[in-house]
């Protein structure tokens, strides 16, 4: 298969990661490389294979209804000015830029 | 007291012949003077390693001591240890000091161990050679113009540099085997769920295991001993009756069935690397072994199973690095959308940034059952070979990796090529069964070989037992780079 520059863009889109055209021309040729490796496994006939999702077949364990996790926030927050640069707490908040206008 | 085992040490300790105070100031030193050329950690932070010294001394003193206690052991910068910087190798977390531990650092403490310092590592885990640090590449201290492996590549430069006692790795394709097989140490990574990776800094789930990287069998047995156990923090932590992963060491091996895949000795293979490992099986027959060929048939089908498993994982694990709360932010940016794109692009490497692509496309919308779901199930191929082979054998033997290590900057520029030299471990975690490596002999440019050894599932003790038994028969695991 062979992807281009549009596939490229949209996927990092959807990574949420910056991309110049430049960039993006590289990972097109470099992606394209690794797919063309990855297209060794389409021929494998898997008719009637279950999936493996886990190495071990066992249940997901389940555990009681209850909260478990204690509220932390002073302490992560208090760790934000150690972060130098970002990111930024106020008033027991984290702060991004307004979402809503 | 470079060459002690683990076990040695814990006797020294214990007899107040050296202190741990001592021992640890021993190894800052040595650290201290040849760190700066081999970049193998990321972190030191001697007051911090001596307090916990000091605090062994006095268990040691109370003969209170485990047999860790007062032992300086590196920890991969992939584990949250409170109150370090723990930077996974990347500077998306440059400045992020853990506020708990992971579950494998909470073991150490508890037994007394000190903390050495957090060890240098492929970014996020995802590499071979150590070279997408954002800390620099580790230097392989037999060769300085080679890379140690990777992603665990500065532990495993450690141990062989003797710059700790022991260090930890995690094996998400071959992170723990192949460095050690690249350095001339032993690994081990164990059966998937047996150490909870609560606090591990998760790349690609249904494969990532932390386990021991040392200088023998023997101190492997010790360490597991420690890191391994339930841990309900984890999810996909197993619950089993504890083990003592050293009960088997001192077994002969009369009897032992090796199965060699005749797919790990086939075109690929470098004829120095395939003549070490032929002359260990030679030797694990004189010690009463018997061999048998078996097949892994699709195995070949590994690498390319990983590249669409590994990165699905990981592109939607990683989707936490925000830039929110926190770890890396853009100085500039826009809107919220562009805070979260330029952060991720700016704080994110190269490698990392191509595995996320590769995992949100096959799981994007219309791809799905065509690479994720076809991948899985070729999983179960791959590992129902495994299966199969076990009805023939007791452990299978074969090469850690298809060459010594190689050039620092030699396979930049094609992702393809590194992905290749961890053709022979990848099927392993695919699998979810236990695999190390151990020292087999040396061989072109005298760099070291690795012998993979991989057991059936929970068969931890058993490979351990074959692993001490080479090791008490020959010397490599003892040899040490020039310092």
């Amino acid at each position: 298969m062979s992807l281009n520059n549009a596939d490229v863009r949209k996927v990092a889109r959807l990574a949420r990661l910056a991309m110049s055209e430049t960039e993006i021309e590289t990972a097109r040729s470099q992606l394209s490389g690794i797919f063309a490796l990855i297209a060794e496994m389409q021929a494998v006939d898997t008719r009637g294979i279950a999936p493996m999702s886990h190495a071990q077949d066992v249940s997901q364990r389940l555990r009681e209804d209850v909260v478990t996790e204690t509220n932390q926030r002073e302490l992560f927050q208090s760790l934000a000015p150690k972060y130098k640069g970002a990111p930024q707490v106020e008033a027991g908040l984290y702060l991004v830029p307004q979402v809503i206008e | 007291m470079f060459e002690s085992s683990l076990q040695q040490l814990g006797s020294a300790l214990r007899a107040k012949q050296i202190s741990s105070v001592e021992l640890t100031q021993l190894y800052l030193d040595r650290i201290a003077s040849l760190n700066p050329e081999l970049n193998a950690y990321i972190t030191i932070s001697p007051e911090v390693s001596l307090a916990q010294a000091r605090v062994a001394d006095a268990r040691l003193a109370a003969g209170k001591a485990d047999a860790l206690t007062g032992i300086p052991i590196a920890q991969k910068d992939i584990f949250c240890a409170k109150g370090w910087l723990t930077t996974c190798g990347s500077k998306m977390l440059h400045n992020f000091v853990s506020p708990y531990d992971a579950h494998v650092i909470a073991r150490f403490n508890d037994a007394g161990a000190v903390n050495l310092g957090k060890t240098n590592m492929d970014e996020f885990a995802m590499g071979s050679s150590n070279e997408t640090s954002h800390y620099g590449p580790v230097k392989n201290p037999w060769d300085q113009a080679r890379v140690p492996g990777g992603s665990s590549g500065g532990s495993a430069c450690a141990i062989a540099a003797r710059l700790c006692a022991a260090a930890t790795g995690t094996d998400t394709g071959g992170s723990i085997r192949q460095p050690a097989a690249l350095c001339g140490i032993s690994g081990l990574k164990p059966t998937y769920g047996v150490v909870s990776r609560y606090g591990m800094i998760a790349f690609a789930s249904s494969l990532d295991q932390a386990g021991p990287m040392g200088r023998s069998a023997e101190d492997l047995a010790l360490l597991l001993n420690t890191m391994a156990g339930f841990d309900e923090r984890d999810s996909t932590s197993l619950q089993r009756e504890k083990e003592d992963y050293a009960r088997d060491l001192t077994k002969p091996l009369n009897g032992l069935r090796i199965g060699l895949p005749k797919e790990f000795f086939a075109e690929g293979l470098g004829s120095d690397v395939a003549q070490a490992v032929e002359a260990a099986i030679a030797e694990y027959r004189k010690l009463g072994a018997t061999t048998v060929e078996i097949s892994l048939p699709n195995s070949k089908l590994s690498v390319p199973v990983y590249y669409v498993l590994a990165p699905a994982e990981a592109s939607s694990n990683l989707s936490r690095f925000d830039g929110v709360r926190y770890g890396y932010r853009a100085p500039e940016y826009g809107d919220l959308a562009d805070m979260y794109e330029k952060s991720r692009a700016q704080g994110f490497g190269a490698e990392v940034k191509r595995r996320i692509m590769i995992g949100t496309y096959v799981l994007s919308h219309g791809y799905y059952d065509a690479y994720y779901l076809q991948a899985q199930k070729i999983r179960r191929l791959i590992a129902q070979d495994f299966t199969e082979a076990f009805r023939q054998c007791d452990v299978i033997m074969g090469p850690t990796a298809p060459s010594t290590a190689f050039k620092l900057g030699e396979k930049g520029d094609d992702p393809v090529q590194m992905y290749l030299s961890d053709i022979y471990t990848i099927a392993v975690n695919l699998a979810g069964l236990p695999g190390m490596s151990i020292p087999c002999g040396f061989g072109a440019n005298n760099m070291p070989v690795g012998l993979q050894i991989i057991g059936n599932y929970f068969g931890e003790a058993r490979m351990l037992n074959a692993a001490h038994q080479y090791q008490l028969a020959t010397g490599w695991h003892s040899r040490a780079p020039q310092a």
